[in-house]
């Protein structure tokens, strides 16, 4: 859709203030100078779009501590103060949240390693490498191929298996208050 | 009715259901394009999930329990009951609500089966009930209804569908699982017993391979011990026109005796141990023990260099740490409870311990007196010495204390621990060690949780001329109680003889003699008889009459109950009608009253505990 033209007040405001801008801003001149001479006025090269931040969808997330407090009591483990316990006890507790949640884990998502090699071994990133997936550290100058030990060897899902959520349903409600009758 | 596109097969188990299916179209010989169907179902309130296996528990909720809203399926389902793995989960800490088991209730022949009777033990007047008819008509419901939603243009009523029973199911029981198959809509319905199932997806698994892996003259036990039964089975390798054929010659008895058993056995042991330090539980705890101790016993039985597991039992409130009481499950324990007791070493002639039931016996489920498996496969296999003697190609067989199985098959989750397997295979090889008899192998590659409702959609399909098939008919020969013309001796019940309706083996779509032997039916009363079946008389024909039998011979089943409508007719009138068997083509033994005139027939109710007049 072509822009309106602007009115007469509007011109003379842009006539000023081209004028100014002209005396000081030699590249503004240059396109002026451009723009009279029949071509297109470009200004500086177009600057790329800001990267848009987005806020994180917060069900899914709910969903899944709802889910790892029920079967692996997650919640009530990280709420309560462990200072006064032994590491007997808590090594007791840590079972139940380790086997709960590795269940949970494993009954949502699949997780496979990022890397296959062994962790220590040499590993050689080529150009163009997924800089999401492998994070470079250390000595980080040059350029690729880099050369350098796999650390750790990363986590990446590969499949998420998330139960259905009927709508309406309150997914802030971790774990609901039990009354025994 | 349009072409079915597959065979499915449904195992509707004691604790778990499962639907496998196969493709008709895509699947030629021994290529067969078989899956098996994810079920939707609550896991939580609120949320949907597909699992593999459907457990088979329902639950009844109170209306203030849970928001309507919470309990959406992906299809509009009949509101009221939850069924699945919700129900399973919110049932172990509210058991007055909870319908579990409702498989072997249908195998009770102390209830009315059609009566709503379920949850056991709930409060009268507060909890809705059903009846296990009902419970298994909702099971199969919401397989239906899942099958539909992922298969919209293939309706299920119009499949080719396969649900299996146990072996050991009397009729009453299968006839009434086939009525609730029939309620949700199946149209091209059959039966078919477990340890069948389970060797059909071992063939099909062996691709063609199975015709290397036994021999003519071969005897199969098939071994199922499911999660709240024992189903036993024996199937004859045959030969007929050159080619391979298996025949299923025995079934064991109604065994209520499962893997749930063993779990709370061990919890028992670890509770004891608990309270020995003063630590009780409540029945909650004891629940989550029961879940700790069979996570616990898998990782003992599946590593035989750990020499005990730690165990925990989470607090129930949020303090987690405070609360937890720990406790360990020891290799020890785990042989001395588990293998000992429910697989002890014990020669061939030993047999189930039966205590006579007190006066006051509760009415439940009539679970097995004896926790030892290999008593009840000794006394299985020592009832049917005699079973492949009319067999070709059998006669030395016949020889021995008990029939000798030279292949196993097991089947059903406990064997999951292949401890538990080397057991029995080992007690049995010992039994035929004993009588100079070469040892039995093992046949190898069963699923143990899936095989039955693969090999259920497998049979629909060589049904259609895919394959090999099981022959063998019915596993009981029937009778009915007579009593014999004899002047009353006061205080003597007067003896009875039991006049055979039904032999040994009638195969599917098969129709028995009329026997010559007439009763008199009063026109508009229902007339009761005592109903007989036996696994090992194989050789009864129609019409023969027992004087006396020994009492492990003939097992008393339910009443049958015969009622002559009055339409046409002088009520009171007495019309002489004999009975006759058949067995219909989804697999149940039907009876029916002929008169001696006439094309009328009546049928002969099997299950009367519910019926009008009971």
């Amino acid at each position: 859709m072509p822009e309106p033209m602007p009115s007469v007040i509007q011109r003379l405001s842009i006539a000023l203030a081209s004028f100014w801008r002209a005396l000081v801003d030699p590249q503004f001149a240059a396109a002026v100078a451009r723009l009279r001479a029949g071509r297109p006025a470009e200004l500086a090269p177009a600057r790329p779009e800001p990267p848009h931040l987005q806020a994180a969808e917060p069900n899914a997330a709910l969903q899944l501590l709802g889910l790892l407090q029920e079967e692996g009591r997650l919640i009530d483990f990280l709420q309560e103060g462990v200072a006064r316990y032994s590491d007997a006890e808590i090594g007791a507790a840590a079972r139940v949240v380790h086997e709960g949640c590795k269940k949970t884990l494993a009954q949502h998502f699949t997780v496979a390693a990022v890397r296959s090699e062994p962790e220590g071994t040499r590993v050689t990133l080529s150009e163009g490498f997924d800089s999401a997936a492998v994070r470079l550290t250390g000595n980080v100058v040059g350029q690729p191929p880099f050369n350098g030990s796999l650390r750790h060897k990363g986590w990446r899902v590969t499949e998420v298996r998330l139960p259905q959520v009927a709508s309406g349903h309150d997914l802030a409600i971790l774990a609901p208050a039990e009354v025994e009758l | 009715m349009s072409e079915p596109r597959y065979a499915v097969g449904i195992d509707l188990g004691t604790t778990h259901c499962a639907l496998s299916y196969v493709d008709l179209a895509r699947s030629q010989g021994d290529e067969v394009a078989q899956e098996l169907m994810g079920v939707p179902q609550l896991t939580a309130p609120g949320a949907v999930e597909e699992r593999p296996l459907l457990p088979s528990f329902l639950y009844v909720p109170h209306p203030d329990e849970i928001a309507a809203g919470d309990l959406t399926l992906p299809w509009a389902a009949e509101p009221g009951v939850i069924l699945g793995e919700l129900a399973r989960t919110i049932g172990a800490r509210t058991p007055i609500r909870l319908v579990s088991s409702a498989k072997s209730w249908l195998c009770h022949p102390g209830v009315d089966r059609r009566a709503a009777i379920l949850p056991a033990g709930a409060p009268e007047d507060e909890v809705p009930r059903l009846s296990p008819y009902e419970a298994s008509v909702r099971y199969l419901a919401h397989l239906r209804d899942a099958w539909n939603h992922a298969h919209p243009d293939a309706e299920l009523a119009a499949q080719e569908v396969t649900v299996t029973v146990p072996a050991s199911f009397d009729p009453a029981a299968r006839e009434l699982t086939a009525e609730a198959a029939q309620a949700v809509g199946f149209q091209r319905l059959v039966l078919l017993e477990e340890p069948q199932a389970a060797l059909y997806s071992w063939i099909h698994e062996s691709g063609g391979e199975w015709r290397k892996q036994v021999r003519v003259g071969d005897r199969i036990l098939v071994i199922d011990v499911g999660g709240g039964t024992t189903d036993l089975s024996l199937i004859a390798v045959t030969e007929r026109e050159g080619s391979l054929e298996l025949t299923r010659v025995a079934v064991g008895d109604h065994i209520l005796l499962g893997g749930d058993n063993m779990d709370l056995a061990l919890a028992h042991v670890v509770k004891a141990k608990l309270s020995a330090e003063g630590k009780a539980l409540d029945a909650w705890q004891v629940q989550a023990l029961t879940h700790g101790c069979r996570h616990a016993k898998e990782a003992l039985l599946a590593d035989p260099t750990i020499e005990s597991i730690p165990v925990v039992v989470p607090s129930r409130g949020t303090r987690l740490i405070g609360g937890t009481l720990r406790t360990e499950l020891r290799r020890e324990e785990v042989t001395r409870t588990l293998v000992d007791g429910f697989f002890p070493e014990i020669p061939a002639d030993a047999r189930p311990a039966t205590r006579a039931r007190g006066a006051l016996t509760q009415l439940g489920l009539p679970y097995a007196q004896d926790p030892a498996v290999t008593r009840h496969l000794a006394a299985f296999l020592g009832a049917q010495a005699g079973a492949t003697a009319d067999l070709p190609g059998f006669a030395e067989a016949a020889v021995g204390r008990f029939l000798h199985p030279t292949a196993v098959l097991f089947n059903g989750g406990v064997f999951k621990a292949g401890v538990l397997a080397d057991r029995v295979l080992q007690v049995i090889n010992d039994w035929l060690a004993s009588d100079g008899a070469p040892p039995a192998r093992l046949l190898e590659g069963a699923d143990l949780d899936l095989s039955v409702a693969r090999g259920a959609a497998y049979y629909g399909y060589v049904r259609r001329g895919g394959g090999v098939r099981i022959r063998g008919g019915t596993a009981r020969s029937y009778y009915v109680g007579v009593e014999s013309a004899m002047p009353a001796v006061p205080g003597l019940e007067p003896p009875i003889q039991a006049l055979c309706l039904a032999p040994f083996g009638m195969e599917e779509g098969s129709e028995a003699e009329i026997p010559p032997q007439e009763f008199g039916l009063v026109v508009g009363e229902p007339v009761r008889f005592r109903f007989f079946g036996s696994s090992v008389r194989r050789d009864d024909q129609v019409g023969v009459l027992l004087e006396d039998w020994p009492p492990e011979e003939l097992e008393e089943l339910e009443e049958i109950q015969a009622t002559l409508p009055a339409e046409g007719r002088t009520p009171g009138e007495v019309v002489p009608v004999h009975l006759r068997a058949s067995v219909t083509e989804v697999g149940t033994l039907r009876l029916e009253a002929v008169p001696r005139t006439g094309s009328e027939r009546w049928k002969v109710e099997l299950n009367v505990r519910g019926a009008p007049g009971a």
